[in-house]
């Protein structure tokens, strides 16, 4: 009876499995098979986990589609950041790339030489926008952000003061050695286990986003930018090898966890570090908790100035769009700066123009968040404008992790930097 | 293993024996024609019943795979401007020559040795406890069965968080020790990495052996046991001399599968420790979904992925040698 009822479980369960089985399978299917009508263009979006951005992005396209001069109707599809990669690398593989689509920067060069995407040709002038948020290669614009985001480091104003530690400012960051006192003097007041919360515990691309402005300070990089074509020298010269032996070293001395929290910021408001290290994007839970005693300070001079990474997601034209005028016109008119407000305020990021700015309170001269603009400005180091670029941050962010885990500084940079060198050697260079 | 007497179920037939043959075996014989007629009708309804899993297995399965074999000799890039070249058996030369290729085989071995004895030894002593009469049997059956319903992924991170420094498992440990012990940051140090995974997979996995492993018991014929206490068997002796040898095919079916299911680790790896820290968790299928898709490098993931084919079907064969009817 039990064995009957059993294999009619099992054969039922085989069965749903299938049946989920091929419905996903249809599902992806229908969905990458979008039906563009003569006036109606695709847009793809990698935010349906962010309910905020996407509503803007949405009440965008609604008032570019009811305006009289709209060239086409724009339609909206939105996927889960994590799959969105895959979803418009298969798409392009059948064919089927809509034609409107948003792209993480650094990734632009990629998909500009793999021939997704076309050259923009839109009636803005852009040289006035933030410069991290318009991405170049091979001499042409190929990709525009209505936002940028930045890296900063967070404190209490009354900790600093408690631990007799000066406020960095952005005329005046901390240098190497006042970070080092820094953490010396707030782990002597014996309030917390690790002083420094770095985001450690992060994977993907905050890897590289997070860890090469650091590098970039103390004089190395991720490639040799002089044609793209070795990391040798870069990446694991003295600079890169004194980089690495630093950050190891801020968990040798017991400033940092090698591995931290999942959501460091809310560590921060939870006091269980002094100073966090993460992105403009968490300003707004931070100043929400902590408020006025919140200090928003830029990220230490390590000896070539502060730098954070340049470039968040931006929005691009396939090369196979059929209808590319009324897609670089859609472009042209979400870059108003009404609409780069809206974006920017819903996403709690950097505005990517002046006047987009003034429209913010807290981004408009003499408000709180102004500071990350002065960071974006001052200190933005575009990740290298590569097609090796995922892969070079994959290695890298590999690297780090080694390093943090306590592997040596040298070998480990060489082995990297090999890798990267026969990655863009099997790859012709990237040239074509 | 007390007595493990089932009266409410019939005796049934061995799994060995398949349903249809024995009845084809025992229907009356039927004159020429219609018989044949008959036996058409019954191998095309036998085809159409297999038809929608073979076309799924071919286009989802076959295909795929002998593409991948084919793409393990080019230099195919998943996001590539570039024809795709033959490069011969460059993927393979670099694999080999490889640290991290040798570590993730390392890895799997690791895990594969630990768990197919622990996780099946562990189904099965669950599969003793439940297969019995008593009341709230069913209650044990489903929480027993309760982590295989769960996703992976969800188990993944709910014991990401059990297993940082001061996560559950390390406050247990020190509150039952009255602080001696102040376990490691368990999925950051190199030596203590893979044994946690190695933990929560057994968790995870164990139910679903447990259900094959109770299929096998409750096709063992009560009257074997009758049989057995008459001629004043203990129940170690009916254990060793009355279901082992009855579970002989279940053992094999859980054999191959386990060990299958260990050397495909992948899901546990990449949500816990992304093969890390030092490659200490690394995997083969990691390394070849990490190179293929972050990468980018198909041709590499590809040729990965036939060398795992390979020794999935060597692993397999030696053991269906080994545990091949001897006769």
């Amino acid at each position: 009876m039990m064995n009957k009822r059993f294999t009619r479980i099992l054969a039922t369960s085989v069965a749903a499995a299938a049946l989920v089985g091929t419905l996903g399978a249809c599902g992806k299917g229908s969905a990458s098979a979008t039906s563009e009508g003569s006036n109606e263009i695709t847009m793809w979006t990698h935010n349906a986990g962010n309910p905020d951005e996407l509503k803007a992005v949405q009440s965008i396209v609604d008032s570019y589609n009811k305006s009289p001069d709209a060239k086409a109707q724009i339609k909206v599809q939105a996927f889960p950041q994590d799959s969105y990669n895959d979803s418009v690398v298969s798409a392009a593989a059948s064919g089927k790339l809509p034609c409107l689509v948003d792209i993480d920067g650094p990734n632009v060069p990629n998909w500009a030489w793999a021939k997704y995407l076309a050259p923009l040709k839109l009636d803005v002038d852009l040289s006035k926008n933030l410069p991290s948020t318009v991405a170049k290669w091979d001499g042409e614009t190929y990709a525009v952000g209505t936002y940028d985001v930045s890296l900063a480091m967070l404190s209490r104003k009354s900790d600093l003061a408690a631990a007799g530690v000066r406020i960095a400012t952005v005329e005046k960051p901390w240098t190497k050695d006042e970070f080092q006192e820094a953490l010396t003097k707030l782990k002597a007041l014996g309030k917390w286990e690790h002083p420094l919360d770095m985001g450690t515990g992060g994977t993907g691309e905050w890897l590289p986003y997070a860890y090469s402005p650091f590098l970039q300070s103390f004089g190395g990089d991720l490639i040799n930018r002089d044609g793209f074509q070795t990391a040798d020298g870069s990446l694991n010269g003295e600079e890169a090898v004194q980089w690495a032996q630093w950050f190891r070293g801020l968990a040798d001395e017991g400033f940092m966890a090698t591995k931290s929290g999942k959501d460091p910021v809310q560590d921060f408001v939870n006091n269980k570090s002094a100073i966090v290290y993460t992105g403009s994007w968490a300003a707004d839970t931070a100043m929400t908790a902590v408020k006025d005693d919140l200090a928003i300070m830029p990220t230490v001079d390590l000896g070539n100035g502060p730098k954070v990474g340049g470039g968040s997601w931006q929005w691009g034209v396939t090369s196979g769009c059929a209808n590319s005028e009324a897609a670089m016109d859609y472009l042209s008119y979400s870059l108003k700066p009404e609409n780069i407000a809206a974006m920017a305020k819903a996403t709690a990021t950097i505005p990517a123009t002046d006047e987009a700015a003034a429209m913010l309170p807290e981004f408009a001269e003499g408000g709180a968040s102004r500071i990350f603009m002065d960071f974006s400005r001052g200190y933005a180091v575009m990740r290298p404008e590569t097609p090796a670029y995922p892969f070079i941050a994959t290695e890298y962010g590999k690297a780090v992790q080694d390093i943090l885990a306590g592997a040596d500084a040298k070998t480990v940079l060489d082995k990297t930097v090999k890798a990267i060198d026969a990655n863009i050697k099997s790859n012709g260079g990237y040239k074509d | 293993m007390t007595t493990t007497r089932l009266p409410a179920v019939p005796p049934n037939p061995a799994p060995s024996s398949p349903a249809p043959s024995s009845r084809r075996a025992s229907a009356p014989a039927a004159p020429g024609k219609p018989r044949r007629r008959r036996h058409l009708r019954e191998q095309l309804s036998g085809w159409a019943m297999i038809a929608p899993a073979t076309v799924l297995l071919l286009a989802f399965v076959f295909l795929p795979a002998i593409l991948g074999f084919g793409l393990a000799f080019t230099n195919a890039r998943l996001v590539s401007p570039r024809p795709i070249e033959f490069v011969g058996t460059d993927n393979f030369v670099r694999m080999f020559t490889d640290p991290t290729f040798w570590r993730s085989l390392l890895n799997v071995s690791y895990f594969a040795l630990v768990v197919v004895p622990v996780q099946s030894g562990l189904a099965l002593v669950m599969a003793l406890l439940i297969n019995k009469k008593f009341r709230g049997v069913n209650f044990f059956r489903t929480l027993y069965f309760l982590p295989v319903v769960t996703s992976i992924v969800v188990v993944s991170l709910l014991w990401l968080f059990m297993y940082r420094k001061d996560g559950l498992i390390n406050e247990f440990l020190s509150n039952v020790s009255f602080g001696l012990i102040q376990g490691p940051d368990w999925l950051n140090d190199p030596a203590t990495a893979m044994p946690a995974i190695i933990a929560l997979s057994i968790w995870q996995a164990a139910g679903f052996h447990m259900i094959i492993w109770l299929a096998g018991l409750q096709s063992i014929s009560g009257e074997l046991y009758e049989a057995a206490q008459l001629d004043g068997a203990s129940p170690w002796h009916q254990f060793r001399y009355v279901t082992w040898p009855g579970l002989r095919h279940t053992r094999t079916l859980i054999l191959v599968t386990i060990t299958i299911q260990a050397l495909g680790l992948f899901d546990q790896v990449n949500v816990m420790t992304q093969g890390g820290p030092l490659d200490s968790t690394t995997t083969i299928i990691y390394e070849a979904v990490r190179s293929g898709f972050k990468q980018q490098e198909t041709s590499y993931a590809s040729a990965i992925s036939l060398v795992f084919f390979v020794l999935v079907l060597l692993i397999s064969a030696v053991q269906r040698y080994l545990t091949r009817e001897k006769d």
